[in-house]
């Protein structure tokens, strides 16, 4: 009768030659295993703290971002929070849509075909692929005029996924700051967008012209104009990210619809 | 027993990975613009090497040596993913500093080199204890450079100032070139030029000489 035990087969595994390809097999198979179960287990445990790391890490940028616009300081603490509201908008009508903000998820939404639309390469200048139907905004409000509106955007960068912060003066069309919260471009070259410096450039520039043309770009070299930012040399592709970001979230398939109800004072 | 120690030790100076084997230069420019940063990469690189030299050790009697290779990188890269999710996990802020280089420390000849060199013939202990002293051997020749570097570059030492910059309101104007990645390739062009001078040993014989030749 054969022998069922496995600790019998496991010794008589072990006793294989080297040269053996069964054994070669197993070897990698259990090699395979012991790895996958490695990554998984400490893929599972550790998400959960490095989600929180990033929630909190955006959180303190977009805290940062407001604390550095002029005034605007003293005004939240004199004013109370209730101006500072935080809204989820559909950017197919731009109103305010039916989601708790609690647990909004943006990608999550990009990602599911029943809550997004899909781009054609004409209009897909962030080269994102699909547009979420659904977006968090931040909206500050002083004396129910409308100081600042903060919006997430994202593009396809370089070899990463750029996200960052757009906030817009109460005009709708100029900048008040630009913050970018996640990317993982060529560290030393497309990485500067991400630094303090490069992004102090932002604050002041206009998006579009008097005939609602949008103009804002990063530019090779130095900027001349309101509409032009400076570029980072040698990360011509990130900068171009960024101006199709802008491009993109600020046209017709991003945030165009939620804007002129802001400025009609619908939201 | 005193030779046997110094045989231990080798890697830190004699046989030590960056400066004489020239391996795992890539990290070595690329971290070293801080000490912080310096600091947490070679921890990381120190335990990968430890863990996979202990690992690959205890396998080595039962390793086909038709994928061998493939085995040695797949723990690694196991390893490597492990410590760059404990990193992100537990020192978020550090991890964005380092980006990439963690995961690349799967490419770094390094640990490769020391699995397939040391670990592949000796037992476990050994060749945990030889992680550990390459490991160190890499980090030391990282400090030396992120010192030099953050000091030059920014006026501190793990982030707190030592020397007052220009632009804060001091006297001391950081040298810019030294946290461009360049720079690392001179401090180490240095380090080696000191370390071969003081042991000669280390100068290897010139594999081309010029051949003079005699006036026709």
């Amino acid at each position: 009768m054969a022998n069922l035990n496995p600790i019998t087969w496991w010794r008589k595994l072990l006793a294989l030659p080297n040269e053996n390809r069964g054994k070669a097999i197993a070897m990698a198979f259990l090699v395979a295993l012991f790895a996958s179960l490695t990554v998984s287990i400490s893929s599972v445990v550790l998400q959960p703290m490095i989600d929180a790391n990033r929630a909190a890490d955006r959180q303190a940028k977009l805290d940062a971002m407001i604390a550095a616009q002029p005034g605007l300081a003293g005004l939240l603490s004199e004013t109370g929070a209730d101006t500072f509201s935080t809204l989820i908008v559909d950017l197919r009508t731009g109103t305010v849509a039916d989601l708790e903000p609690e647990g909004f998820d943006m990608a999550a939404i990009a990602n599911d075909p029943e809550t997004s639309i899909e781009l054609s390469d004409t209009h897909d200048t962030a080269g994102i692929g699909r547009r979420p139907n659904y977006a968090e905004i931040h909206v500050l409000r002083s004396r129910r005029r409308l100081e600042l509106v903060i919006i997430p955007v994202y593009a396809r960068g370089y070899q990463s996924t750029i996200h960052a912060m757009l906030a817009l003066r109460g005009d709708l069309n100029t900048v008040a700051g630009l913050v970018i919260t996640d990317q993982a471009e060529t560290p030393g070259l497309g990485a500067n967008v991400a630094s303090p410096a490069w992004q102090a450039l932002w604050p002041g520039k206009q998006i579009a012209d008097a005939d609602g043309t949008l103009r804002l770009e990063v530019v090779r070299g130095r900027a001349t104009t309101e509409f032009e930012v400076d570029g980072i040399t040698g990360a011509t592709r990130t900068g171009s990210a960024v101006s199709g970001m802008i491009t993109f979230w600020m046209g017709p398939h991003g945030y165009a619809k939620v804007i002129d109800a802001l400025r009609d004072g619908e939201l | 027993m005193f030779k046997a120690v110094r045989q231990q030790l080798a890697p830190i100076i004699d046989q030590n990975p960056i400066t004489l084997q020239i391996l795992g230069i890539c990290s070595a420019l690329a971290v070293t613009t801080s000490m912080t940063t310096a600091l947490t990469m070679s921890c990381a690189l120190t335990v990968v090497l430890m863990a996979s030299n202990g690992i690959i050790s205890l396998l080595r009697h039962h390793m086909p040596r038709s994928i061998r290779l493939i085995l040695q990188i797949t723990i690694i890269a196991t390893l490597v993913i492990a410590a760059d999710l404990l990193l992100q996990a537990f020192v978020f802020d550090i991890s964005k500093r380092l980006s990439i280089f963690v995961s690349l420390v799967v490419t770094n000849c390094l640990v490769l080199g020391r699995a397939e060199a040391f670990a592949m013939q000796n037992p476990p202990a050994p060749s945990i204890l030889d992680g550990l002293i390459n490991g160190l051997g890499y980090s030391l020749i990282l400090l030396v450079v992120g010192f030099v570097r953050e000091l030059l570059g920014h006026g501190t030492l793990f982030d707190q100032v030592l020397v007052p910059t220009v632009a804060d309101g001091g006297w001391f104007q950081p040298v810019e070139v030294m946290l461009l990645a360049p720079s690392a390739f001179f401090i180490l062009g240095l380090l080696i030029w000191v370390i071969r001078a003081w042991r000669p040993i280390q100068i290897e014989p010139d594999e081309y000489p010029l051949r003079v030749e005699a006036d026709e």
